[in-house]
């Protein structure tokens, strides 16, 4: 209680102070504003974006893994990952013949089809084949009508589901439930329509087209590469899973030891560390140009400082006639080095977080303003105005009152 | 049991050193003050007295000999003692008054109380007191620019007194007013001394010497000459 009446007092020296120099407090904190506001800006940037992209990748789920030709992050050699031989049904069938660990698992056949109902055509239409279990393995739900069961894969019935936006382009208010469209020029009749999935990363998950695989044509010899999704129940068993589905891969590929895997096991963290390096690199030279902008600001305090100590040097030799210790004056500096460098602060973080909305609302992307990008903007500018304000406040405690009183 | 005297220099003598050259200012100071004394130094420029005012104030400490203040040896103290010495027990008023610009005359007397601790309401209320004990209750809330040289010395007198100092210690309190606001200044140097309080003048200015019932001369350092009014401006008036 005691000791916080002494702060304010201090701050309301501090505050006389700036305010008798209006614009050069203001100027001279320029830089620790220009810095924490880049600091501020990219958090909340960063932040909004991270809420966007983990929402979006939580829709793969963490307990599905995705074996592929390709891995989603590449890195090794191309021409190693080109020849390499596609995924097709057998390593599926293989899988669903000697895999344990998987729950529920699905081939997925991806492509771009056109579909037709009476005059109206809908082109580059997302089609997917898979089994009854993609709705586990995908996460994915019905709105309205039903999914399509094992035996209708089974016995290769022409049936689909369709997405959000087919389903408005092609039927309007009409109920498209058990009206019969064309895939390819294929008749499907429609069964259900999937909830709304609305974009992940710019596509439009909703303009998609789900038909059993065993329908999808030429299912079963399209050299195209397919994935196959795998699902366990219990997270522990991820691990167990993948070195099984590995070891199964292999043996069906007929990999000697020494060669490497020539398929790709892919998994959602692959994705969230992917993108966490990335923006850990954005964030890197962000936070470097800050600190430059924040040193520069911070010798621009000191310089300002050490001058108002000249300029006050009577007033120190008053405050010091009148009874005060070397402590005192220090802090009476140290306060005021802080004050100009935390309204530098402020008004970053203030201008970084305004800032942000900008490219956030470009992208739709909800705003990440958080309690910690707030302190970290405050604790950046606490330090250097700290650290820049020891110095000229160390001098002026250092003065000897009687050189002080007598200066002009 | 005798009291012990406010103020003892004991053989006091300071070297400064410029350069290579040193300076002897005072060259063995002897002294004793009482309490409630009302003493002026004296002395031509170059006699020491602004030395031995810095080291009687606690601005300064002596490079030989000791000085007691209140019967505590405060001649070989740090600077931080010394400034809480001089925040307790000295009250200083300059020539040039040093009040701090751009603050009011009330926060510039609350000054010593903040360095001393004292609480915010406490501390406006003494203010305001010794505000009023110098006739400025109606100017606490002007800053010094405000003011007129006589109201400024005021104030600062009003800063000097405000923590109930052993010693009041005035360097030319006079200086730089006009005689007849100097003289106003004057009684109420005499009147603080007539409740008690102990006052030491600087002044090379006869006139005002003669308020003080003690004058002691200086010259090269050494005092020269201890002058005992009979009878002060006060008594004569």
């Amino acid at each position: 209680m005691f000791f916080w009446a002494r702060v304010l007092e201090y701050l309301r020296f501090a505050w006389d102070a700036l305010m008798a120099n209006k614009i050069r407090a203001f100027l001279t904190t320029l830089g620790i504003l220009i810095g924490v506001a880049a600091i501020i800006f990219i958090f909340t940037l960063i932040q909004g974006i991270n809420k966007y992209v983990e929402g979006e990748f939580a829709n793969l789920g963490s307990t599905t893994v995705y074996v592929s030709k390709f891995p989603w992050v590449i890195t090794g050699n191309y021409f190693e990952l080109r020849n390499r031989p596609p995924i097709t049904i057998r390593e599926y069938r293989a899988l669903e013949r000697y895999a344990t660990y998987p729950r529920w698992m699905t081939p997925v056949f991806e492509s771009m089809r056109t579909i037709e109902y009476r005059s109206k055509t809908l082109e580059s239409v997302y089609v997917v084949g898979c089994n009854e279990q993609y709705t586990e393995t995908h996460n994915t739900e019905t709105e309205l009508g039903r999914w399509f069961t094992a035996s209708e894969v089974r016995s290769a019935r022409p049936v689909c589901i369709i997405g959000q936006s087919v389903k408005e382009e092609l039927f309007g208010k009409e109920n498209p439930l058990g009206k019969r469209i064309k895939i390819n020029g294929f008749p499907y009749k429609v069964i259900g329509v999937l909830e709304k999935k609305g974009s992940f990363f710019g596509f439009n998950m909703d303009n998609q087209t789900i038909i059993p695989y065993t329908t999808f044509r030429g299912y079963t010899f399209n050299r195209r590469s397919i994935t196959i999704a795998l699902k366990v129940e219990n997270p522990d068993d991820l691990e167990p899973m993948k070195d099984e589905v590995r070891g199964i891969l292999r043996r069906v590929r007929k990999l000697s030891p020494r060669e490497s895997d020539n398929f790709a096991i892919n998994q959602q963290d692959m994705l969230t560390d992917f993108y966490r390096k990335l923006t850990g690199t954005s964030f890197l030279v962000v936070i470097i140009i800050a600190t430059i902008s924040l040193v520069v600001g911070g010798i621009g305090i000191m310089n300002i400082m050490l001058v108002s100590v000249t300029e006050r040097t009577r007033e120190i030799g008053i405050r010091k006639a009148v009874g005060a210790t070397r402590k005192q004056i220090m802090f009476h500096f140290i306060t005021e080095s802080l004050a100009i460098s935390l309204v530098g602060g402020f008004l970053g973080v203030v201008i970084g977080i305004l800032a942000a909305q900008v490219p956030l609302k470009y992208m739709h992307l909800e705003s990440g303003v958080s309690v910690g990008t707030v302190l970290i903007g405050f604790f950046f500018a606490a330090a250097v105005g700290f650290i820049s304000g020891l110095y000229p406040a160390y001098k002026a405690a250092r003065l000897n009152p009687i050189d002080a009183l007598r200066y002009e | 049991m005798a009291e012990n005297p406010i103020i003892r220099l004991e053989d006091i003598h300071k070297i400064y050193t410029l350069g290579l050259t040193q300076v002897h200012a005072l060259r063995g100071i002897t002294l004793t003050i009482e309490r409630g004394e009302y003493v002026a130094i004296m002395g031509p420029s170059g006699s020491g007295k602004s030395t031995l005012m810095n080291i009687i104030g606690c601005l300064d400490v002596p490079t030989r000999g000791r000085y007691f203040l209140n019967g505590h040896d405060v001649s070989q103290l740090n600077d931080d003692e010394l400034a809480r010495i001089r925040n307790k027990e000295i009250g200083f008023v300059f020539q040039t008054f040093n009040l701090l610009p751009r603050t009011t005359a009330l926060h510039n007397v609350e000054l010593p109380l903040i360095y001393n601790g004292l609480p915010g309401s406490r501390r406006r209320e003494k203010a305001r007191q010794a505000l009023e004990k110098v006739g400025l209750g109606d100017r606490m809330h002007h800053k010094p620019n405000e003011l007129s040289g006589g109201q400024r010395q005021r104030v600062a007198i009003a800063r000097a007194l405000v923590n109930d100092p052993s010693i009041i210690l005035a360097d030319e309190p006079t200086g730089n007013l006009d005689s007849k606001t100097g003289e106003e200044i004057m009684e109420i140097f005499d009147h603080l001394h007539a409740q008690g309080n102990t006052i030491i003048l600087v002044t090379h200015e006869d006139f005002i010497a003669r308020h003080a019932h003690k004058i002691i001369h200086l010259r090269d350092g050494k005092i020269e000459d201890i002058e005992e009014m009979s009878q002060s401006v006060e008594e004569k008036r």
